[in-house]
This record gives structure tokens, C-alpha cells and sequence, in this order.
């Protein structure tokens, strides 16, 4: 009888629970990158986006930005100016 | 002879590194492979009490890395099972008393005489671990179906792909299949979700496995035992045969409800 009401109030087996937990515990693990790589990452990302629009190299961040529920790549890179020929492409 | 290494080795403590070795270096050697075990646990040592050879040691890893003695003059032979030996590791030592290009050395040495070189790893990530697969052509990994062991997985596959040993396969020990029934256990599908490595056994929770333990005597000699079935049938695949996985069917009464037919719905914790 006991066993049948906590089943009945019971949230969610607790099964589910830990392996939600552990999906997460494990994104922030495995996203515990170097700064090597958070480095090269950095680099690649300056490559890219230098193709649309112009920006202060120095000032560019890349960070890991992780809440209670999900681990974000967080890029701060405050833009100078967007190339011209894309602004008019669009226009 | 060309002899393949394989590292046994988990993150966290006290999953079945060092039961898991002892069966398996049994059970290929009951199918006639010649096995030598290596307890690479240095300072703490037990593969030689849970095989039931601690009464025997002469030297040990650390007086062989060191040149004190020939590695054929460690090595203990099984007396009840034919081409099964163990070097023990040394108990009044550190960890760091030999490197990780002394077991290379070591383990090729061996692979000339044996099939298999079984590594019992130590837990954690530091030099002990380190030695243990330095010499390892391949790794197993063992969890236990709980949060901290998964996660501790998770890191060590991460730590032997560095390292070079890629692929490596997963034993899922300790599982209690009328847990996962009723939910309060990660399955198999779960763990092998989250780690994303090929499945070698699975491993019930097994009263078998502390008896064979206390006796000395791994459970894989009897094969009646459900703990003792899977490390056999582990030992089946490692020999490259096909050797379906355990249905993980509780309970007296589920099991004789399906012989008799009625209702045994068939769980598969696969
Ligand atoms: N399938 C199982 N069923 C029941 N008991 C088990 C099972 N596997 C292991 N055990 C028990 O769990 C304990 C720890 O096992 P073992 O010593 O093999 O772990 P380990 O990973 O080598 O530990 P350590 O990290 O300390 O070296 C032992 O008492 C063993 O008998
Ligand atoms: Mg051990």
C-alpha cells in the first residue's frame, strides 16, 4: 500500500532523473575545454566572421556560459562595421 | 605468439575492475587461451586475494620492472586451470616506482608467451592509471549503472582515446534488473546512450560474486551462476564470437510464468 502511494507521488522514476542529470554533469565535463582549444576555437571564429563584417580583434570573447540546465558557447565580438558589399546585397 | 594487452580500468573505485579481471583472465583461460594477469594496483593489491594465489607470491611487478627478477620467475601458475598466471603488484610500495616505458617493455615481453595480457588499473586518473594502459593495446572500461560511475566513464574513455586506445568496449556491472524495471536504475540503453561505446557484457548484481570472492575461487569456474555466465559469455565475445546478450529476466515467479507461458513479458535490460 505504501509502496503504491509513492508511486502515485512519486515525480518521475528515478531512473529518468538520473540520467538527465547525468546528460547535463556530462555537457558541462565534457565542454571543460582547454584554453588551447578555447584559444584555436577563438581563432577559427575571428576567420569566419571576418568574411561579413569587421571588428577590434582584441576585444572579442569566447566563453562557456553554463546556467542550472543548459552550457552555452557565449561569443562577444562587438562589431565595427559590416562589410559594405553585404549590407547592399541585402537591400 | 603475438598477445593482446588489454587494460581494465573505470575512473571511479570499487566498480568491479579487479573482479572483472579475474574472471575474464579465468575464463579465456577455461577456454584454453594462455592468459597472464597483471595486478597493476600498486600499493594496494588484490587481484591475488580475489584469485586465490596470495599464499604464493614470490616477487612482484615492481622487483620485475626493476631487473630483480626474470618476469617467468614472478609469475604464479594457476593450479586450476591450465596457462593462467598473475604478477602481482607490489604491496610496500608507490605508485610511482615504475614508469609507464617499463610496462610497455614488460607487456611486450609477455605478449611473446601469452594470448592475453589482462591489466587490473587502479582507480583514478593519476600515475597508477597511467602505468596500467601505457602498455595496452585496447581497453575495457567498468561502470556500475549509477550517476557518479557513469560520469567517471565518461572521463576515463575521454583519458584512454588520448592516449591511443581507441575503441574501447564497456562492461555494465551490478545490474539489478528488477531496479531497472521498476525504474529506479539506469539501464543498459541508458549508460550506453550516454557513453556511446560499444557494449562488450553485462554483469547482474550477483551474492555468487562476494562467495566466490571470500573462497578465492572466481565465480566463472561455475557457470550455473548468472554472475558467472556473463563473464563467460564476455570471454565468448572477446574471442570474436557473436554471443547474444543476457535477457535480464527477474524473479522466480517471471520465470516460471514464462515456462509455463503465461504472462512473462520478456525484458531485455540490452
Ligand atoms: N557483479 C557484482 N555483484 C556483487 N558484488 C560485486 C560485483 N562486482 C563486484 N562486486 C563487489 O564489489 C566490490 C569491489 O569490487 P572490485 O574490488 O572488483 O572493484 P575494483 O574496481 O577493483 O575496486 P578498486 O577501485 O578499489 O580497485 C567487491 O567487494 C566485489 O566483491
Ligand atoms: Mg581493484
Amino acid at each position: 500500500m505504501l509502496g503504491y502511494f509513492n508511486k502515485l507521488f512519486r515525480r518521475e522514476p528515478s531512473s529518468r532523473t538520473a540520467k538527465e542529470r547525468l546528460h547535463l554533469v556530462l555537457v558541462h565535463d565534457r565542454a571543460n575545454l582547454s584554453p588551447q582549444i578555447l584559444e584555436a576555437l577563438k581563432e577559427d571564429l575571428i576567420e569566419v566572421i571576418s568574411k561579413y563584417m569587421e571588428f577590434d580583434v582584441d576585444s572579442i570573447q569566447v566563453n562557456l556560459d553554463s546556467d542550472e540546465s543548459t552550457v552555452a558557447l557565449v561569443a562577444n565580438i562587438p562589431i565595427r562595421e559590416v562589410k559594405r558589399q553585404l549590407r547592399h546585397a541585402n537591400s | 605468439m603475438a598477445g593482446r594487452a588489454i587494460v581494465i580500468t573505470s575512473g571511479k573505485g570499487g566498480v568491479g575492475k579487479t573482479t572483472t579481471t579475474a574472471n575474464l583472465g579465468t575464463g579465456l583461460a577455461l577456454l584454453g587461451r594462455k592468459v597472464v594477469l597483471i595486478d597493476a594496483d600498486i600499493g594496494l593489491r588484490n587481484l591475488d586475494v580475489v584469485m586465490g594465489l596470495e599464499n604464493r607470491i614470490v616477487y612482484d611487478l615492481v622487483q620485475v620492472v626493476e631487473g630483480q627478477c626474470k618476469p617467468h620467475a614472478a609469475l604464479i601458475r594457476d593450479k586450476r586451470v591450465e596457462n593462467l598466471h598473475l604478477l602481482p603488484a607490489a604491496q610496500t610500495r608507490e605508485k610511482d616506482a615504475i614508469r609507464p616505458e617499463q610496462m610497455v617493455e614488460l607487456v611486450e615481453t609477455l605478449k611473446e608467451d601469452f594470448d592475453y595480457i589482462l591489466i587490473d588499473s587502479p582507480a583514478g586518473i593519476e600515475h597508477g592509471f597511467r602505468n596500467a594502459i601505457s602498455g595496452a593495446d585496447s581497453a575495457i572500461i567498468v561502470t556500475t549503472p549509477e550517476v557518479s560511475a557513469v560520469r567517471d566513464a565518461d572521463r576515463i574513455i575521454g583519458l584512454v582515446e588520448s592516449h591511443g586506445l581507441h575503441d574501447p568496449y564497456l562492461i555494465v556491472n551490478r545490474i539489478r534488473p528488477e531496479m531497472v524495471q521498476r525504474g529506479d536504475m539506469l539501464s543498459i540503453d541508458d549508460v550506453l546512450d550516454i557513453l556511446r561505446i560499444k557494449l562488450l557484457g553485462i554483469v547482474p548484481d550477483d551474492q555468487e560474486i562476494v562467495v566466490s570472492t571470500n573462497r578465492g575461487e572466481p565465480v566463472v569456474f561455475d557457470r550455473r551462476t548468472r554472475s558467472g555466465q556473463a563473464y563467460h559469455n564476455i570471454c565468448r565475445r572477446i574471442e570474436g564470437e557473436d554471443v547474444p546478450f543476457m535477457t535480464m529476466d527477474t524473479g522466480f515467479m517471471q520465470r516460471l510464468g514464462r515456462l509455463l507461458g503465461i504472462g512473462g513479458r520478456r525484458r531485455n535490460a540490452n
